[in-house]
């Protein structure tokens, strides 16, 4: 059996960030990619945040190939027939180091391998890992494509469904309440038309989350992310919510978001160049499956590390960290010379001190608040029907505005609204 | 983007690799279990349906590996594993 330092399945960021820093420790790294290149198998909704990264690698994020740096955050809010939309521009958010980017996990990734592979890791595409070996209950190795490959120690990075987990013991079948699913198409526009309606300064880009009639008061929203001459549209929705919606079929919802109106416009002479879907891990902290095992170590979505809080839905920069926490963990137990689950647990105690497991901790009651299905009909049918009336001038006399917005905020409602930010103070 | 696109049509905008083994299944005497149902409206890819006799029946080509299925239905109904190396969807954007 062919022998390496580690052994890393799954060539996507969390696999390649813990491949470059152990490579860059001239350590013997193979990474196992089943896609023609990476970027192959990953789906993004489109944006990742840089901040709580760019100290890892010093140097590494200065030109990222990334698509538009974000300087305005809009959020829309969709009742039927009518929405309301917020705008947030930052002077912060236009200043470098920019804090977010738009990205293509096609192009980015490719990049990171690249990368990684300059640092002396080793990384073979077209291989899928079929199973781990396991002697005296320590994962030795893994299976791929026939070839028996050896390692001191395995990171599964290889995705929200991670087999590779699953068959070395450390986590079972997800189940429905705790993944939603992601799918969008990339939507093909020219540049200055992109700028021109998005209110874009040169490589400024906008994000755009859209949240009620979007997703038929199941939890999720829609987005949309400028790109530097693409736009990436889609819809994340909670699969148990999805099941639960005898009339739901998710394609079609993205057909008829595209329909509306207000995305219609955004959208209009745009040609569709892909479309495609992933399962994410929306559990937090609750969710996060066994992080480590004798001989393993699980980073990225395989260990659950995705974060939606609302306002913001984020993966890719724990996906970076956790691989970059993975190999500092793989580095104390080589010193040790030890690769047990006892000296593995490092792993745990570093992603504790760092900024992942803190925000896990921080939002771990997001998701149960998140689930309240009034945030995703109620209020946006609420405050679409109150705004119509505010603006609307009758053929007759126009009521007083206090009255009106009275009509749709009784006592009743009062009492829901307040039991509703009770809970949403947890977030 | 005024007409509609057809969701054969999205999917043949994507880059796939033909795989000699379909890569998910039915498991065999699952196709009508009540999980199994969960499957045809979930799938972006619409590829499951209702058959004769209510049967579910799987759709070879267009499978974006998202595991929305796996999640929804489970392994008891599903055999569901990754395409071999090389095969299968190819993100160009992603």
């Amino acid at each position: 059996m062919e022998k390496f330092d580690v052994i890393i399945v799954g060539g996507g960021l969390a696999g390649l960030a813990a491949a470059y820093t152990l490579a860059e420790r001239e350590l013997e790294v193979l990474v196992l990619e089943r896609g023609d290149y990476s970027g192959a198998k990953n789906v993004t909704g489109g944006r990742i945040y840089l901040n709580p990264v760019r100290e890892l690698w010093p140097g590494l994020f200065n030109q990222p190939p990334l698509e538009r740096f974000i300087a305005h955050e809009q959020a829309m809010i969709m009742a039927r027939g009518r929405s309301v939309t917020l705008r947030y521009d930052g002077s912060e958010l236009s200043s470098e180091p920019y804090q977010s980017y738009s990205v293509l996990r096609g192009k980015f990734d490719k990049w990171l391998a690249k990368q990684a592979e300059r640092k002396g890791a080793m990384l073979v595409t077209k291989s899928r890992v079929d199973d781990v070996i396991i002697e005296n209950g320590k994962v030795v190795g893994v299976r791929a494509g026939g070839d028996e490959l050896g390692a001191d120690v395995i990171i599964a990075c290889d995705g929200v469904l991670s087999l590779t987990a699953e068959k070395a013991g450390l986590r079972k079948p997800g189940r429905p309440v705790d993944y939603a699913v992601g799918f969008k198409e990339v939507i093909e526009l020219d540049r200055n038309v992109i700028e021109d309606r998005f209110l874009l300064e040169g490589d400024e880009g906008a994000a755009c989350l859209f949240m009620g009639d979007v997703t038929r008061g199941k939890f999720g929203g829609g987005f949309l992310y400028t790109n530097r001459e693409s736009l990436s549209l889609g819809i994340v929705v909670g699969i148990k919510d999805l099941m639960e919606d005898e009339l739901a079929a998710t394609p079609d919802m993205l057909e008829r978001f595209k329909q509306r109106p207000e995305i219609a416009r955004m959208i209009k002479g745009g040609q569709t160049a892909e479309y495609s879907a992933h399962v994410i891990p929306e559990g937090g902290y609750k969710a996060l499956t066994r992080l480590y095992g004798d001989g393993i170590l699980v980073a990225g979505d395989a260990a659950g590390f995705s974060l939606n809080i609302g306002v913001t839905v984020r993966g890719m920069e724990y996906a970076l960290a956790s691989g970059y926490y993975a190999a500092q963990a793989v580095l104390i137990a080589r010193e040790a010379g030890d690769f047990s689950r006892n000296m593995l647990a490092h792993y745990e105690v570093l992603l504790n001190n760092s900024f992942i497991l803190k925000d896990f901790k921080t939002f771990q009651n997001a998701p149960e608040v998140l689930e309240n299905p009034r945030l995703f009909q109620h209020y946006p049918e609420l405050i679409g029907g109150i705004m119509q009336d505010i603006y609307q001038i009758p053929d007759g006399a126009k009521p007083p505005l206090y009255k009106t917005v009275k009509k749709y905020i009784n006592f009743r409602e009062m009492l829901a609204m307040a039991g509703d930010l009770r809970k949403v103070s947890k977030i | 983007m005024s007409q509609e696109l057809n969701l054969k049509d999205k999917l043949g905008l994507n880059v796939f690799k033909p795989d000699k083994q379909h890569h998910v299944a039915i498991k065999p005497g699952r196709e009508r279990d009540p999980r199994l149902l969960m499957a045809i409206s979930v799938c972006p890819a619409g590829l499951y349906s209702l058959g004769p006799e209510g049967k579910v029946e799987l759709t070879r080509d267009g499978c974006l590996e998202c595991g929305t299925c796996r999640i929804a239905c489970g392994t008891d109904v599903l055999d569901w594993n990754y395409p071999a190396g090389g095969a299968g969807v190819q993100y160009r954007f992603g």
